[in-house]
């Protein structure tokens, strides 16, 4: 059951500190599984780094079942690798072949700078999500929530947006380092809605603001986000956010 | 008197909370400006709770392990959150609710929380709602709602499968929002080590930046542990890698007593094993028991595909035995009769450990029924399994991706293989109805606690607990004790107490980094797992729990001299992390066998072989077992137990009964 027949030869990025510079080590790993999920496989790396007493590869990751948006790796030159559709905890052994070579880097963009290894710092989306990815609504104050009839097409679209895991494949995928997808898919959900029309001048101008400030490229419209997204997420999303920003700053 | 002074208030269940919520001391705004209060964890129970406390005006700090609070672990669930809004006329109400949920919980949970939790679950709906979460909806614009397993009205709401990811990144949007008002300041990628406790109140917490190493020490006037559940004591579970039981367990060991550690959640619905290298299990939400229908093949030992077994070869198992319910049974019966069938070797798949849920009557229902709808008369087969299909989609898209992905198999096709894992866990830190613990200013909420579950929850019913605790519950209760506090001024973390508190962490990971074994911690969680499934999991008899308490300290033993922890303790470094998490389960397993075998009754999720109906039910005994096992730690793993008795004014209990 658990062993495998797939022999492999891994180029990981290892980097002690983010203060410090990196390389690709290579690692053969043996005996492995077509059954096991990716992050499987570098526990059992990990396993035989200990077994000889070295530190193993240090990575994010948590759920394991691709919702949580913890897990970040560019695998052979694709933000959560080969597959489309899947984050990187979802992407199974049975994609490669017996005898690849497979290359493993962090996300590298400036805002998301290397803390060590694979694991890298994304807290500026923290900050852009604390400029105005909310609805300011303190708890106790709603209405019964049938008050409020939403076309369901809108909130399907709504819903859509919001299935974003803020996992940053995005950014790590766009030649600019650009976040627009991220912050689109934030303001998208709540610009289809009618509770989040109240503020939707202010939400998009300081998020967008935000963005840029934390160092983020500029979108030149080449729709590598998309592709890479795990969850599906629409450019549709950055048009309407343009929207909303042109609006925002024509009524302002 | 009892050292259990569960603090419920007078009066009718009705009227309990509103008089509670119209008496309990209230803490002026001018002061609350100076109570500090910790939230460690940032889930559904953590983030509401730290969103809800700083829009009142306290001084809030939150703790999380991952590198953002919207990564906890709620954001897995998948299947729904229940209410008594009654949308559907379908005889609804907040005592049904009550009474579904005491009764689900095998009339081992305290009647006045239950009332309260089914009371303010109306409120979670409007309040995520005006939060702009995108919960599912009909053609007229209303909120839709599904059935959920141990009910028989339609009371869960949801969005698609991602009903905790929704409802977590609402949560989140208003923590980030008192983030961005700076009245929250966030501790992403922290792990807490320990409480402080200062004239046996909790003042403060020891944490580990996690990127440096580096211990920290921070106050507050209320420590919140809003840490979820312990099943990753299994090793094996549907939990996210990084769940554990460090924050609750350290909080038991300075003094919070632990609340019927034994009641685990096995659910029934997850993607079998397929190796020793499996890390993780993943859920498949009860809500496809909805439209999916679950058998094994009559004959034992059978190899054929499940598409190549004819219709009348199919043993539709739990619509045989409890036709009242089907499909749609609690969750812990619907694991054990899923084991039942597999050691009885009627299993399925190369392992033999699985059942069937198979869709295709669900896809021909819905495929005529859309052919209908889009007024085609003569439907062919192919049509109807294409409607049917995008019916199913709609419903359950990404989990049947996530099936497909992790099997290899195509669910619209075959049928799906499950087995049941370790779910949730309805024991935790016991707390009285103000959700403190026996440590003053220490509080519990969400899945960390043992409050209102019994001994098994019902779905949808986690995270309506979780955010009921933080969004309606805390923000009250917290009240009658800070209320007292407001001359307190803020205890400068070079207190002794502090000092000392962060020597024994310090200690502690010294200790671990010295042993310089053998073996990896993953090495000695696996074990611990293995021991903990084969003999407290699914079914529990005296001679295997007697026999896991030794196996246990003799692993525990092995752990602390032959334990590898490489790198250093002043850097980022998951071996610790994972090190520090596994000493604990060790001893937290112990516990949860000690309180198996204490109670020698099957009830809810605890099955003890020995006491069981002619028709292999779970039998319970109120006469010697209504009561909340509470454990109180003592010096080198020792326990005493204390008993909490539970009294039911309302609900009588009854043999539980779905036929």
């Amino acid at each position: 059951m658990s062993h495998g027949n797939m022999n492999l030869t891994l180029k990981i990025w290892r980097q002690n500190s983010g203060s410090e510079p990196g390389q690709l080590v290579t690692y053969p790993v043996k005996d492995i599984s077509p059954d096991m999920s990716f992050l499987e496989m570098f526990d059992v790396l990990n396993e035989q780094l200990v077994a000889k007493n070295e530190s193993p590869i240090v990575f994010d990751h948590d759920c394991r079942e691709g919702i949580c948006g913890m897990c970040s790796m560019v695998i052979n030159g694709r933000a959560h690798g080969p597959k489309t559709g899947i984050t990187t905890c979802q992407l199974h052994m049975r994609s490669f072949k017996d005898g690849d070579t497979i290359v493993v880097e962090p996300w590298r963009a400036q805002a998301f700078p290397v803390i060590k290894d694979l694991t890298v710092d994304r807290s500026s989306f923290e900050r852009i999500q604390a400029k105005g990815g909310f609805i300011s609504v303190n708890t106790g104050t709603a209405q019964d929530a049938n008050c409020l009839p939403i076309p369901k097409d809108d909130a399907d679209a709504s819903f859509n947006a919001a299935a974003c895991i803020g996992c940053g494949a995005c950014v790590a995928t766009c030649k600019n380092a650009s976040a627009m997808l991220f912050v689109a898919a934030k303001v998208s959900q709540f610009a289809l809605l009618p509770q989040g029309k109240v503020e939707a001048t202010t939400r998009v101008k300081n998020m967008v603001a935000q963005m840029d400030a934390e160092g983020f490229g500029s979108c030149t419209n080449t729709g590598a986000c998309e592709v890479e997204c795990p969850k599906g997420i629409s450019l549709e999303n950055i048009a309407r956010m343009n929207r909303e920003y042109l609006v925002a700053n024509c009524v302002s | 008197m009892s050292k259990l002074d569960s603090k419920i208030p007078e009066g009718t269940l009705e009227q309990k909370w509103t008089k509670y919520k119209s008496s309990v001391a209230l803490v002026n705004p001018s002061n609350k400006r100076n109570l500090e209060i910790i939230v460690v964890g940032s889930g559904l129970a953590g983030a509401s709770a730290a969103a809800s406390l700083a829009e009142l005006g306290y001084k809030v700090k939150v703790f999380c392990y991952q590198d953002s609070a919207r990564r906890a672990h709620s954001i897995a669930a998948q299947g729904g959150i229940n209410a008594a809004k009654n949308y559907q006329n379908d005889g609804d109400s907040v005592y049904r609710l009550f009474y579904d949920t005491v009764k689900g919980g095998d009339y081992r949970a305290r009647e006045a929380n239950v009332y309260r939790l089914a009371e303010v679950s109306n409120n979670i709906i409007d309040q995520c709602v005006a939060q702009g979460v995108p919960l599912a909806r009909e053609y007229g614009g209303m909120l839709s709602n599904r059935s959920f397993g141990g009910t028989q009205v339609q009371r869960t709401f949801y969005a698609a499968g991602q009903t905790g990811q929704q409802l977590l990144l609402g949560a989140y949007s208003a923590l980030q929002r008192q983030i961005g008002l700076g009245t929250v300041d966030m501790f992403t990628r922290h792990e807490m080590l320990d409480i402080v406790k200062i004239d046996d109140k909790a003042r403060g917490i020891i944490a580990r930046d996690m990127v440096t190493g580096k211990l920290e020490r921070h106050f507050g006037h209320a420590v919140l542990l809003c840490t979820g559940g312990y099943g990753n004591v299994f090793y094996l579970s549907t939990n996210a890698m990084g769940c554990n039981a460090t924050a609750a367990w350290k909080a038991h060991k300075k003094g919070a007593f632990f609340g019927n550690p034994c009641f685990t959640q096995i659910h029934p619905t997850c993607i079998p094993v397929s190796g020793d290298h499996q890390s993780k299990l993943t859920l498949m939400s009860e809500s496809l028991r909805n439209d999916g229908r679950i058998w094994v093949p009559k004959k034992q030992g059978d190899t054929r595909k499940g598409n190549e077994i004819p219709e009348e070869e199919r043993d539709y198992y739990l619509e045989r035995r409890y036709p009242a319910f089907g499909n749609l049974v609690p969750r812990d019966v619907a694991s054990r009769a899923a084991k039942e069938r597999c050691d009885e070797g009627y299993g399925v798949g190369a392992s033999k450990m699985a059942v069937f849920l198979d869709f295709k009557a669900a896809i021909e229902r819905f495929g005529k029924t859309q052919a209908k709808k889009m007024s085609i008369d003569n439907p062919s087969p192919q049509q109807i399994k294409e409607f049917g299909k995008q019916v199913i989609e709609e419903k359950y898209g990404n989990l049947f991706a996530m099936y497909e992905q992790i099997t290899g198999e195509n669910p619209y096709e075959v049928p799906m293989r499950i087995y049941p894992a370790v779910h949730y866990t309805m024991g935790g830190l016991w707390v009285d109805y103000n959700l403190m613990t026996t440590v003053q200013g220490l509080y519990c909420l969400g899945e960390a606690n043992f409050s209102d579950h019994g001994a098994n929850r019902l779905g949808a019913s986690a995270l309506m607990q979780g955010l009921a605790d933080g969004y309606f519950v805390i923000p009250y209760t917290i009240g009658a004790y800070l209320s007292k506090e407001i001359a307190v001024k803020p205890i400068p973390t070079t207190h002794e107490a502090f000092a000392a508190t962060e020597k024994e962490v310090q200690e502690r990971i010294d200790k671990l980094f010295a042993i310089k074994g053998n073996k990896s911690v993953d090495h000695f969680h696996k074990k611990l797992g293995k021991i903990m499934w084969d003999k407290c999991g699914m079914a529990r008899e005296e001679k295997g729990l007697k026999e896991a308490i030794q196996e246990i300290r003799a692993l525990r033993e092995e752990f602390w001299k032959d334990l590898r922890v490489t790198g250093k303790p002043n850097e980022m470094n998951p071996e610790l992390e994972k090190a520090c998490r596994v000493a604990d389960f060790l001893e937290l397993g112990e516990l949860m066998c000690m309180d198996a075998l204490n109670r020698s009754e099957s009830c809810g999720g605890h099955f003890r072989v020995e006491s069981q109906t002619e028709e292999g039910e779970a039998k319970r005994n109120d006469d010697k077992f209504s009561y909340v096992s509470v454990w109180e730690n003592k010096p080198d793993n020792e326990w005493e137990l204390h008993k909490e008795e539970l009294v039911f004014d309302v609900v009588h209990p009854s043999q539980r009964s779905y036929k």
